[in-house]
């Protein structure tokens, strides 16, 4: 066997197993969902004719969209900013400033809902919020002498952000708290001797040190609670009326609960787009290109 | 500039005792350098100093005022770390900056202190760079700058040149040493290498296991050592430790018995410690044989199996004056007496072959 042929077989060995799988299930996923965008296919699975009436229903045909694009944005802003980011982050800072064991016990209590079924977790939730006085909330909120809640019904998008971000926090608060374990301890008694107090020492040697930490978790946070849904699904599936259907429960609704197949793959085309111009977008302001440089290991 | 003093000072860390009850009192402006191997406490009693150990029982006092309970933060100490700990993210101006930036000085006014500093560490071409773009040296004077910019009223440092190659390790000696005079600060050197401490500091601690075994000038260190440990740390080639015992007024070592130079009583197990370089070849009543000989340069350094046991002897000149196998006598001026219980130096001179 000569080197080329030899070269060309390494390749091929080691990059054949994954480029099949990322060709069978991203690449070629996205390919039938653009073809079954322009055609009529419904539960019968029957092509009749080809069209654009479902791009055409989307810009401008179908009244809820504006709602659902507005619950999408508040969903995925509010969790990512308020739990997946800013209470992970808030989480890894204070775990980690306590003793040892006291940390590692709280970041356990909060890595609990990760380990739990979703649906499990999703009727705990069902059961938090319940709006009769059996609800865990009621039950408080009667020992303080109020009338009881219905959130569901009264604010299903704060129930909504509150499941998701109590489960989403874990995934930063563990890659924080990893990222903040392996700053230099020489550099925060540095601080201190400097003069610094605790919260500067957060904003001047913390936050910075992690810096690309934040960003990985933000685009990645971005982009899986864009395409996600499954708790709004089994809590409030949507409702009440379209009150909390994210874009990707759409796509679920039009296409598997109204069987109109090619009217949800082109919904579906819209995320995949939306999802890559957010990638672009953050990945840019995130400068994560320069995160990616220089390779540690030599390869020849 | 402050005064330095612990009083009874202890820290433990849960049952471990890092270090025993310590007395120490610094003078304003003096140098001084704690030396001792790793785990002796050094470093501890630079950290309770700091603040950033609090100490477990006892009292600092900076200027004669209690400091235990002030943070770190408010102490107006300078620390430069082994590592030097610049902050990666920030310019070397920035960093040297820091400080001055926490106490909220003035744009301007810092800008000024700033490139003052940078100037007297002759940093001040790099200010733009980021500490990865400097090589070990100049992130030392850097560190430097830092710690002195806000013009501490102490300065710690921790082992400063242990990161250093041995050229840079020799410039940078002298100019910490010019700069603690230039500027008289209240300085406090953690080293475990003797040369560090005997050549930048006014006054040397030896430390052990927790405790101070000694506080003196270099000379005192080395001439009249507290203990075994002081005479045993310092010196190289280290000081030749011969056991023996001691009855009716002499000295047994090995085959031979010496006349005590001192009245006294002795007690029964002694150590005589003999400096290498205080013992002649070729003159005096021992015989011994050469093992092996060393070459260090300008002198050498000879194994020397003797009646009175194995003995190092650093002799001068470049070219080697024995072989290996070769039959010597040999002598000293002087040693050491120590007693062989409680390892402390007894006060008389001890015992030299006649």
């Amino acid at each position: 066997m000569t080197a080329a042929t030899r070269s060309r077989l390494d390749r091929l060995v080691f990059l054949g197993p994954a480029t099949a799988l990322l060709m069978l299930f991203y690449v070629l996923p996205v390919i039938v969902d653009v073809a079954i965008a322009f055609t009529d296919m419904g539960r019968n699975l029957e092509v009749t004719r080809v069209t654009t009436e479902n791009v055409a229903r989307i810009f401008g045909g179908d009244r809820r969209l504006a709602q659902v694009l507005t619950n999408t944005l508040v969903y995925v802003v509010c969790t990512l900013t308020l739990f997946n980011v800013g209470y992970a982050l808030l989480l890894a800072l204070t775990t980690t400033a306590l003793p040892d064991r006291a940390g590692a016990f709280f970041r356990s209590v909060w890595l609990l809902p990760r380990m739990s079924p979703s649906v499990v977790y999703a009727l705990l939730w069902t059961w938090v919020v319940a709006p009769t006085e059996y609800g865990l909330l009621n039950q408080i909120v009667a020992g303080i002498g109020m009338p009881p809640l219905d959130l569901k019904s009264d604010a299903p998008m704060l129930v909504v952000v509150l499941a998701n971000g109590f489960i989403g926090a874990s995934f930063g608060m563990i890659i924080f708290t990893s990222a903040i374990r392996s700053i230099p301890q020489h550099l925060f008694y540095a601080a201190r001797a400097d003069g610094a107090n605790g919260l500067q020492i957060v904003r001047h040697v913390t936050l910075p040190q992690i810096r690309w930490h934040l960003s990985f978790v933000t685009l990645y946070q971005a982009l899986s609670l864009l395409v996600s849904f499954e708790y709004i699904w089994l809590i409030t599936d949507g409702g009440p009326f379209y009150d909390t259907t994210v874009w990707a429960l759409y796509v679920y609704q039009r296409a598997f609960t109204s069987g109109q197949y090619a009217y949800g793959a082109a919904l579906a085309l819209v995320l995949v787009a939306a999802g890559i111009v957010a990638a672009l977008v953050l990945w840019r302001f995130f400068d994560m290109r320069a995160l990616l440089q220089r390779p540690r290991i030599e390869v020849s | 500039m402050a005064t330095v003093e612990l009083d009874k000072v202890e820290k433990r860390f849960g049952e471990v005792v890092a270090l025993e009850p310590v007395d120490l009192a610094i003078r304003s402006g003096e140098f001084l350098a704690i030396l001792g191997p790793s785990g002796c406490g050094k470093s501890t009693t630079l950290f309770l100093l700091a603040g950033i150990y609090a100490p477990s029982a006892g009292e600092i006092r900076f200027d004669g005022v209690r400091i235990n309970e002030i943070e770190a933060k408010d102490r107006n100490v300078g620390i430069v770390f082994q590592s030097y700990a610049l902050y990666p993210h920030m310019t070397v101006a920035q960093n040297i900056g820091f400080p001055l930036r926490l106490k909220r000085v003035p744009i301007d006014e810092s800008k000024r202190r700033v490139e003052a500093i940078a100037r007297l560490v002759r940093v001040e071409e790099l200010l733009d760079r980021k500490p990865a773009q400097l090589s070990g040296g100049q992130q030392q004077r850097v560190a430097l700058a830092r710690a002195l910019v806000k013009e501490p009223q102490l300065l710690l440092l921790d082992e400063p040149l242990s990161n250093l190659d041995a050229g840079l390790r020799l410039a940078m000696r002298g100019e910490i040493r010019r700069l603690q005079r230039e500027l008289g600060v209240t300085t406090v050197l953690v080293t475990h290498d003797q040369i560090e401490a005997v050549t930048m500091a006014d006054r040397i601690v030896c430390m052990s296991k927790g405790r101070i075994e000694q506080i003196g000038t270099a000379d005192d260190l080395y001439a009249r050592p507290a203990s075994l440990f002081v005479a045993s740390f310092l010196g190289s080639p280290p000081i030749n430790l011969v056991e023996g015992t001691a009855e009716d007024g002499a000295v047994r070592l090995g085959e031979r018995s010496f006349a005590a130079n001192g009245s006294g009583p002795l007690p029964q197990r002694v150590v005589v410690g003999i400096r290498p370089e205080a013992i002649r070849l070729g003159e005096g009543p021992i015989r011994g044989r050469i093992l092996d000989g060393e070459p260090h340069g300008r002198e050498w350094i000879w194994l020397v199996e003797s009646e009175v046991g194995a003995l190092r002897v650093v002799e001068p000149g470049a070219a080697p004056r024995h072989r290996a196998g070769e039959q010597v006598v040999l002598g000293w001026s002087e040693s050491l007496l120590f007693d062989a219980a409680d390892e402390r130096r007894l006060q008389m001179p001890g015992p030299v072959p006649s």
